[in-house]
């Protein structure tokens, strides 16, 4: 079932959503000439911008958390759980890109040793996912088999001229909307066919996407099982040469996930906690031998191998980019993954080993 | 838009390369967009003919790729600097960062340079093509039909409208006109900070550096930044090195880098360009600036190679820190 709004009840609707649950909405930054997620109260205003500069992964894997604590007492030792956040959350408007980033996330946190701090947080958000209309010259999902008009998501939605549609996918969403509608006095029922007006964005959208500057980027010779036909490409010197080797597109990354742990010490006790790390960095997976990638160069292939061969190679052919574009803005020397795929030559097609 | 063009550095680099000056030229490498320049190194007539660009996006300042270049490379490397590269530049000598015998300097005119994220708040996302059209710049969409038309003047970055010099104090050869130094409203910013009330102020940096996501692009790209090991790097520093884990951390790393690179600092601007944020780091580095002018009398870092910066060289002259905080001298 598909529902609607006006979209002059735009605000009216963000008011009933976070009249039951804490609503995290992209508003724009003058400041920083971008957009960012925050909580929504009475007179913000959604932005009209494509996508915030940092994601929407933020929400269930922060930059920072405290993980536990400990408590000494003489030879007595308290472990305490510091987790406070159990409330219910949804995060409006989030991307097709950074809705299929939660796959790539999901494969790595919540299979195998499940992270209970992601998976908790996973379990109490709700993802609204709204269809692009306006892609910009450095979006690429569809290279990535994803359509920005059709977004995964619990909630799918599409914002038109006139009305903003909401289409629950997931159980999590149904709940989300029975929520809504109990609340609601102006979500209606809009039946079960694609709406004349949602029709007609999609298909203006897929003539937009037609014509981006990285239409034809392809992910073809990439892919699991690759890492001889590009680990020696001599071509990684050239692509590495000015790398800074800071963080930037590894934290604007929608689907990075490395992080580091620590502990530090307070007053009475220590806390253990965990923070984002970058394979850019030079004391990344420091050990008492060093760091295993002693080069700028290896450093920098580590990211885009792992993002497009070791990643497939490791969940049944899914790549760990999404095309969401944001190293190809935020990069200080703008080297980004379109401009490494576009240049690698694999082995098997007479590149030099 | 530039008065030089991308033919007159395309034709001096290849001069340099034929004569066997130089074996290598530091440029700016074509990227995927008009924009997306990227720092590289070519070897070669046929990479520069096909690759070299020059245009209103030259923003990187190649200084400090000097320190690394000149170390990996064998034979003397071509490098363009503009007005405001130089001044990294001899400051880096000073440093004995790199051998000057290594490197060739072309300055090169800088009429200033574009800032993306301005053009984009008025033609709108979705760029398809920028190209000069005297002073503007035609920006085409892939939303609209006919082109916009910006005046370059309009999407400067920060530090070009308020340069503070046109003039190259190091070259061996020089591109255009060389200029003179500026009168620039570089300082207004700082002043309007100084006029705060130390709460408002306090306000005002807790808010900007609230959005610092610790990518350290602002150091790594920084020319006074090139300690082998930063000590936000080590992990016996007992700082959270990687991530602002505190507003303290996160306040704590601007302030002291801004004082590591205090008289230091030539006001590049490379850390405000390249943060994603677009966090003005570049006013804590001024306020600095503006303080030892005021303090010493005006110095400029980089102004010459060898000069020895006021906050490390001692005169009997010097201002008593009485007169600044006041009590006993």
């Amino acid at each position: 079932m598909i529902y609607s709004c006006e979209i002059s009840h735009l605000d009216d609707l963000f008011k009933e959503i976070s009249s039951f649950e804490k609503l995290y909405l992209p508003v724009d930054e003058n400041e920083s000439l971008s957009s960012r997620y925050e909580v929504y109260s009475e007179g913000k205003k959604m932005s009209d911008r494509l996508n915030t500069v940092r994601s929407p992964k933020d929400f269930f894997f922060p930059q920072t958390e405290n993980l536990m604590a400990f408590k000494t007492e003489g030879k007595k030792i308290d472990i305490i759980d510091v987790r406070q956040e159990n409330e219910d959350f949804a995060v409006f408007g989030v991307r097709a890109c950074d809705a299929r980033a939660f796959k790539v996330l999901d494969n790595v946190f919540l299979k195998d040793v499940p992270d209970s701090y992601y998976a908790d947080r996973r379990a109490h958000g709700t993802i609204i996912s709204l269809a692009c209309s306006r892609p910009v010259e450095t979006c690429f999902c569809h290279t990535f088999d994803i359509d920005p008009t059709e977004p995964d998501g619990d909630v799918k939605s599409w914002k038109t001229e006139e009305k903003l549609y909401l289409e629950p996918v997931t159980e999590k969403g149904n709940k989300f909307i029975e929520k809504l509608l109990s609340v609601s006095d102006i979500l209606k029922e809009e039946g079960t066919e694609t709406p004349a007006d949602v029709a007609k964005q999609k298909e203006q959208t897929k003539k937009i996407i037609k014509k981006l500057p990285l239409y034809s980027l392809s992910k073809e010779k990439f892919g699991a099982g690759k890492t001889e036909e590009y680990f020696n490409s001599p071509e990684w010197d050239k692509l590495s040469e000015s790398c800074l080797g800071c963080g930037t597109c590894t934290f604007v990354c929608p689907t990075c996930q490395c992080y580091d742990i620590k502990d530090f010490k307070t007053n009475n006790g220590v806390i253990r906690y965990r923070c984002w790390d970058s394979c850019m960095y030079s004391d990344f997976t420091m050990m008492a031998a060093g760091q295993p990638r002693h080069h700028q160069k290896e450093r920098f292939r580590q990211r885009f191998m792992h993002k497009l061969v070791y990643y497939p190679t490791d969940y049944d052919g899914l790549f760990s980019c999404v095309g969401c574009g944001r190293c190809l803005q935020k990069c200080p020397i703008h080297m980004n993954i379109a401009k490494v795929m576009k240049t690698l030559t694999p082995v098997s097609d007479g590149g030099d080993k | 838009m530039q008065k030089l063009t991308r033919g007159e550095l395309v034709r001096k680099a290849e001069e340099l390369l034929d004569n066997g000056e130089v074996k290598h030229v530091l440029g700016w490498r074509a990227g995927e967009f008009d924009y997306d320049l990227t720092p590289s190194v070519f070897d070669t007539k046929d990479d520069i003919e096909a690759n070299f660009r020059f245009d209103d996006f030259c923003g990187p300042n190649f200084s400090k790729y000097l320190v690394k270049k000149t170390r990996e490379l064998e034979g003397k490397i071509l490098v363009f600097l503009k007005p405001c590269d130089t001044y990294s530049f001899n400051e880096l000598l000073t440093e004995h960062r790199f051998d000057r015998e290594k490197v060739y300097v072309v300055g090169i005119e800088c009429s200033g340079m574009a800032d993306i994220f301005k053009i984009k708040e008025i033609a709108g996302e979705g760029i398809s093509k920028i190209e000069p059209d005297g002073e503007y710049l035609s920006v085409a969409s892939l939303y609209d039909d006919e082109p916009v038309k910006i005046k370059a003047s309009d999407v400067l970055e920060e530090r070009c409208i308020n340069c503070k010099s046109k003039k190259h104090v190091v070259y061996d050869e020089l591109l255009g006109e060389e200029g003179e130094e500026q009168d620039s409203g570089r300082f207004e910013e700082v002043e309007k900070l100084e006029k705060m009330t130390s709460e408002e102020r306090f306000g005002f940096w807790k808010k900007e550096l609230s959005r610092c996501i610790r990518c350290n692009a602002c150091r790594d790209v920084c020319p006074a930044c090139t300690c082998e090991k930063c000590v936000f790097d080590n992990p016996d520093s007992g700082t959270q090195n990687k991530s602002p884990a505190t507003t303290f951390e996160e306040q704590n790393f601007h302030i002291i880098r801004a004082y590591h690179v205090a008289g230091r600092c030539t006001d590049c601007g490379e850390c405000s360009r390249v943060c994603p944020q677009r966090i003005p780091l570049h006013l804590l580095n001024r306020k600095f600036i503006k303080d030892i002018d005021s303090f010493y009398g005006d110095y400029q870092a980089g102004q010459e190679a060898g000069q020895r910066n006021p906050l490390i060289d001692y005169t009997q002259n010097d201002i008593d820190p009485s007169e600044i905080f006041g009590g006993a001298k």
